[in-house]
């Protein structure tokens, strides 16, 4: 019996193109429709494989406003056990530092052998959260996963961590934090089984004054960053289109590249 | 006076890794700026190599030798002895790589200081100031830390590395005092065939997807990466298909890549794969279909086959060489 908490975030739909900024430099939550983040989507399922493996539940945790209710729909639709949503007025803004501290007293309240998340958010894509909530917590943390094997009687988790020649292969004791990739291998639809399932599963939603943080100390008043201003990126020259025989073609590919001087 | 350190990398064979020397570089014409000071710190089982490299482009480097014994020190173990130089520090500058995002995260939780992440570019104003890209690359922002203090991850190949005019100073320091984090164990280090330097680093890219069709289509690919120097990417669908490992992947859910030249064959050039690779200097793409989304946003398409333009980019590059 395993117990796996998935941190999943919505983002705007990165098939949309139309994500864009709040004129106080947010992102706008609103523009284009949120769907569960990729990598969220490869540790979810990840999670459901260990689980049909070994018996167990997973709860999804989920900090966000808009769209958190959407995408734990989607992921107890896909087979997860239970959500928990921490919303609140003061959240929005929030940088990494606040977002670790927060997710971090909601695991709190959990309780659990692993956690996973995804490797980084196709919004942020700072990829640095996770590290963060893992030294909060003083919880063991692999990152890079491709593939997690728990040992549920030695209470450790073996994981293959992709490193710039190949992978490594970790151990660490569990409970342990875990971000993982798109290695882990394909996301499932859900069924219609599963959507109907969806509606009667629990999701318990939880304020900052829940979870003992309605101090002042996290959120996006005490934001440690802030951007200045944004601009577009400067237009790429017309395309210049090459049709014609290859050899032709070719010798007209490489003056190109010798013009720009990258051969 | 303000101060600022960089966590160097150390690669598997111990030397230092490319992407610490830009950032190296880039620190360093930050503290110019800034009149601020400049150090490095390397952790690693034996630091002497990697800190020595790192001097070639800061005045001075702390090597921590790391006691664990393993040939990779895990990015918490690196993250837990650099903390009282990072503490000491105003600013922290990292390679935005996968141990460089894990030593940032740590040290922002420890140490309670903001993270601006994936830098494109750092100027200095009373504290770094630092443009991102966002939205895969169609805004550009600015950001800086609210406080006097801050973690920044860097990209590769935002700025060439430069050593400095002379060699700095390298003194060996110990891990006392560093925080005190749950154990992981690395049991072993495997090397794939396929291995190469990382994507991100690459200067030049030959990618390849859906259309190159097989894993055998991909020796062409390989080919032309090799003609010009360059490393082998690839798209989505192909790495689905099985025709190369994910760590070569581009886009949404693999790498950001930010290369001089990206040859793309047979890349229809979708959104996902787009954010991962439209910020390369120049884009020129192979293609059948001349209405592939690829052909929007390419320097220079060219419309047809890739197995009859492709060897004969080949021939032509050889021609030259030879």
């Amino acid at each position: 019996m395993l117990r796996i908490v998935v941190l999943i975030k919505p983002v705007p739909d990165p098939a949309s193109a139309a994500e864009r900024l709040t004129p106080d430099w947010r992102l706008d939550r609103t523009a284009a429709p949120p769907v569960i983040n990729g990598n969220d989507e490869y540790v979810l399922e990840a999670a459901l494989k260990l689980i049909e493996a070994h018996g167990g539940e997973i709860t999804t945790l989920t900090m966000a406003g808009h769209g958190a209710t959407d995408v734990t729909r989607k992921a107890l639709a896909m087979g997860a056990t239970r959500g928990v949503i921490v919303t609140d007025d003061a959240l929005p803004g929030s940088d990494a530092v606040s977002t670790a501290r927060v997710l971090a007293a909601a695991l709190r309240e959990l309780d659990y052998d692993l956690v996973f998340a995804g490797i980084d958010t196709s919004d942020g894509l700072g990829g640095v959260v996770h590290a963060a909530i893992a030294t909060v917590l003083g919880l063991p943390y692999c990152s890079y996963a491709a593939r997690i094997e728990p040992n549920l009687e030695a209470r450790t988790v073996r994981v293959r961590r992709i490193s710039p020649v190949g992978y490594d292969v970790l151990e660490a004791p569990m409970p342990a934090l875990i971000a993982g990739t798109q290695a882990l291998g394909e996301p499932r639809y859900p069924s219609l089984k599963g959507i109907m399932a969806a509606r009667s599963k629990e999701v318990v939603t939880r304020s900052l004054a829940d979870l003992g943080l309605a101090d002042g100390s996290v959120g996006g008043g005490v934001s440690t960053t802030q951007v200045i201003d944004s601009r577009q990126p400067p237009a790429r020259a017309a395309t210049r289109v090459v049709r014609g025989a290859p050899d032709e073609a070719a010798r007209e590919v490489v003056a190109f590249l010798a013009e720009r001087r990258l051969i | 006076m303000a101060s600022i350190l960089v966590v160097g990398e150390v690669t598997a064979d111990g030397g230092l890794a490319r992407i610490s020397t830009e950032v190296a570089t880039l620190a360093r014409t930050l503290a110019g700026q800034a009149g601020a000071d400049v150090g490095g710190i390397v952790v690693a089982a034996d630091p002497t190599a990697a800190a020595t490299e790192l001097a070639g482009f800061l005045p001075a480097v702390t090597a921590i030798a790391d006691p664990s014994g393993a040939d990779h020190v895990a990015p918490q173990r690196v993250a837990s002895a650099a903390l009282e130089s990072a503490r000491a520090a105003d600013h922290v500058l990292v390679g935005a790589s996968p141990d460089g995002r894990d030593v940032a995260g740590i040290l922002s939780a420890l140490l309670g200081r903001g993270v601006l992440v994936n830098a494109v570019g750092v100027d200095w104003d009373d504290g770094p100031v630092v443009e991102m890209s966002a939205f895969g690359g169609k805004l550009i922002t600015r950001s800086r830390f609210t406080g006097g203090s801050g973690i920044v991850t860097v990209r590769p190949n935002v700025v060439s590395a430069e050593p400095a005019s002379a060699p700095g100073i390298v003194t060996h320091g110990s891990t006392n005092g560093g925080a005190n984090l749950p154990p992981v164990t690395v049991l072993d280090r495997v090397a794939e065939a396929s291995a190469a330097a990382p994507i991100e680093e690459a200067r030049i890219i030959v990618a390849g997807g859906r259309g190159v069709g097989s894993a055998d289509g991909f020796r062409l690919v390989e080919e032309l990466a090799e003609a010009l120097g360059g490393a082998v990417g690839a798209s989505r669908a192909a790495v689905d298909s099985g025709w190369i490992p994910y760590s070569q992947q581009i886009g949404q859910t693999g790498k950001i890549v930010k290369p001089r030249l990206y040859l793309a064959l047979g890349i229809s050039g979708a959104i996902q794969h787009k954010v991962g690779m439209q910020t390369a200097e120049t884009i020129v793409a192979v293609n059948r279909d001349p209405d592939a989304p690829i052909a929007e946003f390419a320097d220079l398409v060219v419309v047809g086959d890739l197995f009859t333009v492709g060897p004969a980019i080949l021939a032509e590059l050889r021609s030259r060489s030879g």
